[in-house]
């Protein structure tokens, strides 16, 4: 039977970490809006993308990029990208076990985020790169995700390179999902914005008739790979918007879980409190009645 | 008179949006000046240095590598990098050029060397710009 001492320090201790867990529930879920914020931030980027697309697309009739290029896939590389910190409820193990599903012997990883280097170097899997993002990731980061993979793609080392991140779907619910990266299929409509919903619309078609600086096809074979980083871009956001509200969400029901406890060690406390008083006036109304 | 509608636009932002008299780029092939009611146009830039007219007065960019699109009364540049000429800090610029010009004569990996290179061309535009305005 712990003495009332105890259980005093017990909710003191239960007390502090609830009052941490509220912080970092604070702290993600305003970084969750900032994250949300940089994501809408790149929408005029992407209205602008789309229109340069659409025009040089419908220029081109059947152009063909070393990036297009379909190969018969005997070595593909996958992107993981995940949180750098834990804390965030079961984000990284929901999203590092659909690593299992790739063929270890076929299969090379490129990593942003520590949690997946981590599982990768653990794991004894292939490890081709690891990268790093900010909090606030930089458009320059995404770029030097996307050219690595362009080279190994373009220089023959793999016949396929897949993303895998945490899709932001809303505020509780991140789904890991795997998206294809190259070769590049069908030219889509890229979108700015956390939807949940990957891949955007067709492209609308421009009706303005314009001129081409270089050739259309040049240009276009230039634009393909900004698109590219583009869309890691928006992976890496999606990611963060991801982490963010995974935590803010695991920090609310610790803290929740905390507060519960403290009130049950409470109830627990006064209880024997209680029966500490009623055991001492027995023993003083006894020993007067013995006395007596 | 006639105006363009200049747009600059990152991935990060909207960096610039005004109503301008005529506008300098560094395309890839030279530097070409824009004025209202030119033809639909779409052309890359490098980086290097953009110059917006607006009543007289010339204001300046550093932008990084990109894409224009030009109608007759608009100019939209979307591009990795744009800093305004009084944003940009020039110690920085110079020590991040440095920095890139260190790196590249050390050994590097493709991957590595393009991503330096790519610094590097920013911090000079950058540096560019603001040694232009003095």
């Amino acid at each position: 039977m712990p003495s009332t001492r105890d259980i005093r320090r017990r909710i003191k201790s239960v007390k502090n970490t609830a009052q941490i867990t509220k912080a970092m529930q604070m702290v993600a879920s305003a970084k969750m809006r900032k994250a949300q914020q940089a994501a809408l931030s790149g929408r005029p980027y992407a209205a602008l993308m789309n229109e340069v697309l659409s025009a040089v697309a419908g220029n081109t009739g059947d152009f063909t990029n070393p990036l297009m290029e379909v190969r018969p896939v005997k070595k593909r590389a996958v992107i993981i990208v995940s949180t750098d910190k834990g804390l965030c409820g079961g984000l990284n193990t929901n999203l590092l076990r659909e690593v299992g599903k790739f063929d270890k012997d076929t299969t090379v990883f490129v990593t942003a985020g520590r949690k997946a280097s981590q599982f990768i170097a653990r794991s004894k899997r292939p490890l081709a790169a690891e990268f790093t993002y900010r909090d606030n990731p930089l458009f320059s980061e995404a770029r030097a995700i996307s050219k690595f993979a362009q080279d190994m793609f373009l220089k023959g080392e793999v016949d396929r390179v897949d993303v895998l991140f945490s899709n932001f779907i809303n505020v509780m619910t991140q789904k890991p999902e795997v998206r294809s990266f190259l070769p590049i299929g069908e030219i889509k409509a890229v979108e700015a914005g956390l939807d949940g919903e990957g891949g955007g619309a067709a492209l609308v078609k421009s009706t303005t008739e314009y001129l081409f600086e270089p050739g259309a096809e040049q240009l276009f074979g230039n634009l393909l790979p900004h698109y590219l980083n583009f869309q890691i871009y928006q992976v890496l956001l999606e990611a963060k918007a991801s982490e963010h509200s995974a935590r803010m969400v695991a920090m609310k029901s610790a803290t929740d879980n905390a507060k519960q406890m403290i009130k049950d060690l409470t109830l627990e406390y006064n209880k024997l409190r209680q029966a500490n008083i009623t055991r001492e006036l027995l023993e003083i109304t006894s020993a007067a009645m013995a006395m007596g | 008179m006639a105006t363009l509608k200049l747009e600059i636009v990152t991935p990060e932002a909207r960096i610039y949006s005004a109503d301008v008299d005529m506008v300098t780029l560094p395309g890839v092939e030279g530097e070409m000046g824009i004025f209202p009611m030119h033809v639909p146009l779409m052309t890359q830039v490098v980086a290097g240095e953009l110059v917006a007219r607006m009543g007289g007065r010339d204001y300046f960019l550093a932008v990084g590598e990109g894409f224009v699109e030009i109608t007759g009364d608009r100019v939209a540049v979307m591009t990795d990098m744009a800093i305004k000429a009084d944003d940009i800090d020039e110690s920085k610029a110079e020590e991040a050029r440095k920095r890139a010009e260190a790196r590249l004569s050390e050994k590097l990996s493709d991957e590595e060397t393009a991503t330096v290179q790519a610094s590097l061309m920013h911090s000079l535009a950058q540096l560019k710009v603001k040694r232009r305005q003095r």
